[in-house]
């Protein structure tokens, strides 16, 4: 899980607007750019590609508790931990068609609304006004806060009896009639989503003020002149420069939701709630919980094709979609 | 810039992806005794607090280091971590020298081999197998192996309850039965209070309560060569009783479906709920402020008045045991450690410190361990206590089942009916979950 804070953007390198200067080329030398880069190659294999190659082989076996302390000797099953995996009609294959229905309701849930957020507050702060570097500095909290801590705080919050949440919807507001439960049963949902949005949002929201930079000045001046209103410069001017910056975003959001799995397992703990019960703890619980590593693994390279997948094909269709606009 | 992002974006989703389970070469080499000067030593949560343990175990690994000039590095774990922790140390191979586990883990962890078998040579360098209670030496791994493990601190369940909530409902005495306990529940519930405090997000206590209600009702939950049968109806009886509890008798408190972290325990010493049925709370009272006199501790309830035969369990033998890595490299300064822990004065010192019972029988007779409430569980662990299956699926019998229980708590709390067909669902769903059944 701490690969993802590897691959993090640096926040400081994004916010100056920058209109880069290509270095100066020189012709001498012309391995001497591999040779530095072989070092960073060679550590990317050892650190991503070969647990990833483990990983498979793993998928391959039957590595259950018998064998976890010598790989080696655990025999092979050919696909038939894949077999189980996508038995639909069998509980093991039916729990993890459920658990991906369920993740990607969530992701697509989490996903939208943080980068609505961002977006509106990205808009919103792009104006100066007194004021707006604290706001910005307040907004990027959640991201700045370390995962564990902020989420065992909404974890408190979300408690039934002595819970702030259900202090402030029923006790001061009225809204629920009664005290729900947030982390066990059907709202557990909700308050994933709640969780992940407040995590993400300050991303997007970063990012697009980074891009916002780059838009010209002119450009809202021009149409200001031919009568654009707010709405129409947002839709004619903002968000079409933004594209490239989107398109990014989204994906990165996507895959870091889709894989996310601090958030769930310090909300909920070992056992997620049916109605929560997103992939990465579905394949947790499938190893970890019944130490049946092999079949956690067939399922973690099946959700690794899915998402190389989709990947695929949203970068193809967004640079098409761009080529298309050009 | 933006694809180059975009692909390491992806090379990093992948890899996480890939090595959601990875990690780590696998190294089956054996231990020796490369490193004779230092130990590292897992500890279990026994205490109020990690910090606890760690006050109680320091001037005794000073004592250690002085007899032997070993010098032991402590880590206290938490409980919810501690099977992770050892999986992950079984796994990689990079483990401590010597470690606590709980004692249901034993035959699981057996299996994996990542152990040191405790032989008839080991045993007799640590004073013989005869020094431990029978109980608790049942709890060490499967019956026809050498013991995975030695007990370190014995535990055993028991009816907690408040005496000045009995005595203002006008109950003289503690149930006997569960008949009698729900209806002491009743007349102990209203205003805000309830009769029973239960820890129902928590899967390992669920667990332990279907086991002891299990065998009350005849259920086994593995069949003789350890294949699972968690849904007999006997087994099926047996959860549903126990989460009738919240869902019919309604003596439970329905937010206690979401405790995990030891809320029930608070529950009782704040006097919301009248009745608690825990392990060696006493230390863990008295850390929430409840003074010793202001609880008793009685055997769990049976059945029937008179219970007699297989059916006569009112706890599970609970308790921590000490093993060492396999791997180790001071596999001599581990044992020697081993034997140093459970010496009959490091026994005495440690069980009254964290308020268990000594497994090693002479230890047993020390005034530290004859007040009420520990004569009461030394007794229920002496004829009462029966230990969980020791198969190699038992962890799985933890996670799954008590994991099933605490979804039909969420239905209970809900006020989503808990019937015979609904927990035979469950329990099913569990049994599936595990790959030989």
């Amino acid at each position: 899980m701490t690969v993802t804070a590897s691959t993090t953007p640096p926040p400081a390198a994004e916010l100056p607007a920058t209109t880069s200067l290509r270095p100066r080329r020189r012709s001498r030398g012309a391995a001497l750019p591999y040779l530095l880069l072989l070092p960073a190659l060679l550590l990317e294999l050892l650190v991503h590609l070969v647990p990833m190659v483990i990983g498979v082989v793993m998928s391959f076996k039957e590595l259950t508790q018998f064998f976890v302390r010598d790989w080696g000797s655990a025999p092979w099953t050919g696909l038939g931990n894949y077999r189980v995996a996508v038995r639909f009609d069998a509980p093991v294959g039916q729990a993890l068609l459920h658990s991906f229905l369920i993740t990607c309701g969530f992701t697509a849930l989490s996903v939208g609304l943080s980068w609505l957020l961002g977006t509106a507050a990205a808009i919103l702060t792009q104006q100066g006004f007194r004021g707006r570097a604290l706001l910005r500095g307040v907004f990027l909290v959640p991201y700045a806060l370390p995962v564990y801590a902020a989420v065992i705080t909404w974890s408190f919050m979300f408690q039934r009896d002595n819970g702030l949440v259900n202090h402030v919807l029923h006790d001061q507001l009225r809204l629920a009639s009664g005290h729900p439960f947030w982390l066990i049963g059907g709202n557990s949902f909700a308050a994933l989503v709640t969780v992940s949005v407040w995590r993400s949002w300050p991303f997007a929201f970063l990012c697009l003020t980074a891009g916002l930079q780059n838009i010209p000045r002119e450009l809202y001046e021009a149409a200001a002149m031919d009568g654009a209103g707010i709405w129409q410069q947002v839709r004619r001017i903002t968000l079409p420069s933004l594209r490239p910056v989107n398109q990014v975003l989204v994906l990165v959001l996507f895959l870091w939701t889709f894989n996310d799995f601090n958030t769930p397992y310090v909300l909920f703990g070992k056992s997620a709630p049916a109605a929560a019960d997103v992939i990465s703890i579905h394949i947790y619980q499938s190893s970890f919980i019944t130490w049946n590593f092999g079949s956690g693994a067939a399922m973690s390279v099946l959700l690794l094709l899915f998402l190389l997948l989709v990947t695929v094909g949203y970068l193809v269709a967004t640079a098409r979609g761009r080529d298309a606009d050009a | 810039m933006p694809n180059r992002r975009g692909l390491a974006a992806l090379t990093a989703a992948l890899a996480l992806t890939a090595s959601a389970c990875g990690g780590g070469a696998a190294i089956g080499g054996d231990g020796g005794n490369a490193h004779p000067r230092t130990l590292t030593y897992w500890a279990s949560n026994q205490g109020a607090s990690l910090a606890d343990d760690r006050r109680v175990l320091a001037p005794e690994l000073a004592r250690f280091q002085r007899r032997t000039g070993i010098k032991v590095k402590l880590e206290v774990i938490g409980w919810p971590d501690l099977l992770n922790r050892v999986l992950a140390a079984t796994i990689s191979g990079q483990g401590p020298d010597v470690l606590n586990i709980g004692n249901t883990w034993s035959a699981s962890l057996q299996a994996t081999g990542a152990l040191l078998p405790f032989d008839p040579r080991l045993l007799t360098a640590i004073g013989g197998r005869n020094r431990f209670a029978p109980a608790a030496l049942a709890a060490t791994g499967a019956a026809d192996r050498d013991p995975a493990a030695v007990p370190l601190y014995s535990l055993s369940y028991g009816l907690y309850w408040n005496r000045a909530l009995f005595r203002r409902a006008g109950i003289p005495r503690p149930p006997t039965t569960w008949a009698e306990l729900t209806a002491d529940g009743r007349r102990l519930t209203g205003g805000g209070h309830y009769g029973l405090a239960i820890e129902g997000g928590n899967y390992a206590e669920n667990a332990h309560h279907a086991f002891i209600l299990g065998r009350q009702h005849g259920a086994d939950f593995f069949t003789a060569d350890g294949r699972p049968r968690f849904n007999t109806p006997q087994a099926v009886a047996a959860v549903k009783q126990y989460v009738d509890f919240m869902a019919k008798d309604r003596i439970t408190a329905p937010g206690d479906a979401e405790y995990a972290a030891q809320q029930s325990l608070q529950d009782f010493a704040t006097g919301r709920a009248a009745m608690l049925m825990w392990q060696s709370a006493a230390s863990s009272l008295k850390a929430h402020g409840m003074p010793g006199d202001a609880y008793g501790v009685a055997p769990i309830p049976f059945q029937t008045a008179n219970a007699s035969g297989p059916t006569r369990v009112d706890s599970m033998v609970a308790g921590i045991n000490l093993a060492v890595f396999r791997n180790s490299q001071n596999r001599d300064g581990a044992v020697k450690f081993v034997r140093f822990m459970t010496s009959t004065a490091e026994q005495k010192t440690l069980n009254a410190a964290f308020g268990s019972i000594p497994p090693v029988k002479d230890a047993q007779d020390d005034p530290a361990f004859a007040t009420p409430d520990l004569t009461t569980l030394r007794q229920v662990l002496a004829h009462g206590a029966a230990p969980l299956p020791q198969v190699p699926d038992e962890s799985q019998f933890e996670t799954l089942v008590g994991t099933a229980i605490k979804d039909l708590f969420a239905d209970a709390a809900a006020g989503r009916p808990v019937t015979d067909a609904s927990v035979r669902a469950a329990l099913t769903k569990a049994q599936q979950q595990l790959p030989t059944s």
